[in-house]
């Protein structure tokens, strides 16, 4: 790029580039994952100005709009109002920005513990690796429920103790898959190629097991987040997580869902906003992985 | 790029092993056999300065264990392996991981040693980037270039992926990754038993090449007679975890003194028809016995032609033949080596 290219004009040097340059030239060449990508951002854009927008707040109740009967979309209110009388839209913005932040922050939180837990688990081996799975084998028998209650009556109501309540849960999945995934990586030869070479132990781990680990990883991390937004409306449907007037998709679903026949706008609008954005989510996933996968261009 | 500090001259041996061995314990399942296998069991062989030892014997010999112990990449059971006056089995991590740029290794798969999801460049990159972190990225290319120029790879291919090279190519990836650091010793294991023949002859010309060129030593290890005669100044034939025979090239192929190494030797085709219609050869029965449980005395007589007498039976099943001096530099691990 620099001299270096300028000062040989007959036989340009090749620059060298990295997995992580190539993957990102292959994942903006896959036209899916981009429109997903793009469309995802919107959502959230929209998620996050929308409510700046409009004229309605979120917990402002319109009395003449109380009864289902009055309450579809119409032109003050596009989505409808909910069995309260609040306006729909507004509130699948907000339910928005709580559940995308639930859902990629739990899911980041799990992927970053997860993969490290287990990747030095199965690289260790031996007593390492057998007092770190026993970990999370007991921590895989506490049941959940039991789990959040307990921070919540420790540390009261918050909204972040979700975001730790389930990271503590998900990040267990995925230590064992990377577990093991590393078991049948780590006695391949290019290991002990790194090793003959002098590559410290850690650098081993992030050098060449985690990227070689990344295909089931990715696919587990998109399937995750759909499970982390459905887990905070169970949570938040017994009364831990989210609470009124705030709200999210889940609970706009499960809301939505006890008036479906009276009052279908309500499930329908959250449920289109989630299903777009798990939608989008797996199409971003699976262009990551083949991004990542040299042997697939 | 000189090579590192030399303060041994040249008559001193560059690598001496003595009494290697490497056990492996199994442990199987709920009620633990203390079964132990002896894959590499008491060897001992020294390798001069810019000298190519071969190390020949069938499969399952421990041929590619020894080479392992004598880099630490398995932890040997006993043993000294001595690099340059240091004893490598005592030295702690982070003396070995220096000294790892001195020592080397190619191994058998030349695909599989290669790191799926790295470019070659950062393939060949990576002991430059670990042993010398100092240098800039653009230094570290221009010596990842020069490498692959002087192996035989085009400097267009610097940002291509393993599974786009044929193996005789990854092979060369396998020896510039090997060679970046200038080191003095390479242990080849295998290096062309993966190859196509006439890819063999490339890669063996290589090795031979660089290691005149670079001064290097090799310890080839390879089953395959006819290659390890081409590139090799002594070879050394393991049976069993154990050596049986070592001499230079030329002495062992005019004279062997073992019986095992006889019957290796004769099996070895010859090119010329003539001569390769009256070959004599010496066809041994039986396979190669557990390594678990070897027979007591000499680990050959099973399978020896010498040993079927039964007054000579005796004697090789009591007593375990030392390796004695038959002939200067050329030693044979035999009761009865005259008559072989």
């Amino acid at each position: 790029m620099t001299a270096d290219s300028l000062s040989a004009p007959a036989a340009a040097p090749v620059r060298g580039r990295s997995l992580w340059d190539d993957a990102l030239r292959r994942l903006l060449r896959n036209r899916a994952a981009v429109t997903a990508a793009v469309t995802l951002l919107m959502l959230a854009a929209v998620c996050l100005i929308g409510p700046l927008l409009s004229p309605h707040a979120i917990d402002q109740v319109y009395w003449d709009r109380l009864s289902l009967d009055a309450a579809a979309p119409s032109w003050d209110h596009w989505f409808g109002n909910d069995a309260n009388g609040r306006d729909l839209m507004v509130r699948v913005f907000y339910g928005g920005q709580i559940s995308l932040m639930v859902g990629l922050t739990a899911t980041f939180v799990a992927l970053i513990i997860g993969v490290t837990w287990g990747a030095t688990a199965g690289f260790m081996g031996g007593q390492v690796d057998n007092i770190m799975m026993r970990i999370v084998d007991v921590m895989y028998s506490l049941p959940f429920m039991f789990f959040v209650i307990l921070l919540m009556v420790f540390f009261g109501r918050n909204i972040f103790l979700i975001f730790v309540a389930i990271g503590a849960v998900e990040w267990l999945d995925m230590a064992r898959i990377v577990r093991g995934q590393t078991l049948s990586l780590k006695r391949r030869e290019f290991i002990e190629a790194a090793r003959a070479a002098g590559v410290g132990t850690a650098t081993i781990i992030r050098r060449h097991i985690l990227p070689n680990t990344l295909g089931p990883v990715v696919v587990y991390t998109t399937l995750a987040v759909p499970k982390v937004i459905l887990l905070e409306s169970f949570i938040s449907f017994l009364g831990l997580g989210v609470q009124e007037p705030l709200t999210s998709w889940g609970v706009l679903i499960s809301e939505g869902a006890k008036e479906m026949e009276t009052a279908p706008w309500m499930l329908i609008w959250p449920a289109i906003f989630l299903a777009i954005s798990l939608f989008c989510l797996n199409f971003v996933g699976d262009g990551v992985r083949d991004a990542l996968d040299p042997r697939d261009r | 790029m000189t090579a590192g500090s030399q303060t041994t001259d040249d008559t001193t041996p560059l690598l001496q092993v003595d009494d290697l061995a490497v056990h492996f314990h199994i442990n199987r399942g709920l009620f633990r056999s203390n079964d132990v296998v002896r894959a590499v069991d008491g060897v001992s062989f020294t390798l001069n300065r810019s000298e190519t030892l071969g190390i020949v014997g069938e499969s399952g010999c421990g041929k590619s264990t020894l080479g392992r112990a004598v880099l630490q990449l398995l932890k040997p059971s006993q043993g000294s392996v001595v690099w340059l006056g240091q004893d490598l089995t005592k030295a702690d991590t982070e003396t070995m991981r220096r000294l790892r740029k001195d020592l080397q290794i190619i191994f058998q798969d030349p695909l599989a040693s290669l790191d799926p999801r790295m470019t070659i460049g950062d393939i060949i990159d990576e002991p430059l980037m670990t042993h010398f972190p100092e240098l800039s990225r653009s230094e570290r290319r221009e010596r990842v270039r020069s490498i692959m120029d002087r192996v035989g790879l085009r400097e267009q291919m610097i940002n291509r992926y393993p599974h786009e090279f044929s193996g005789g190519q990854a092979q060369r990836i396998g020896i510039a990754r090997a060679m970046i650091l200038s080191p003095q010793l390479i242990v080849c294991d295998e290096p062309v038993s993966a190859l196509d023949v006439s890819i063999q002859a490339q890669i063996v010309n290589l090795l031979t090449h660089l290691q005149r060129e670079f001064a290097l030593s090799l310890v080839f290890i390879s089953h395959d007679l006819s290659v390890v005669r081409h590139i090799s100044h002594r070879i050394a034939v393991m049976y069993l975890g154990k050596l049986v025979e070592i001499a230079d090239r030329n002495a062992l192929f005019a004279k062997q003194h073992h019986p095992y190494t006889k019957a290796l030797i004769s099996a070895v085709p010859v090119p010329d028809p003539r001569v390769e219609r009256s070959r004599q050869r010496v066809v041994l029965v039986g396979d190669l016995p557990s390594p678990i449980d070897p027979p007591s005395g000499c680990r050959f007589r099973t399978r020896c032609p010498i040993a079927q007498a039964p007054e000579i039976q005796k004697v090789c099943a009591t007593a375990e033949p030392p390796l004695t001096e038959v002939a200067p530099g050329h030693r044979a691990a035999c009761h009865f080596w005259q008559q072989a």
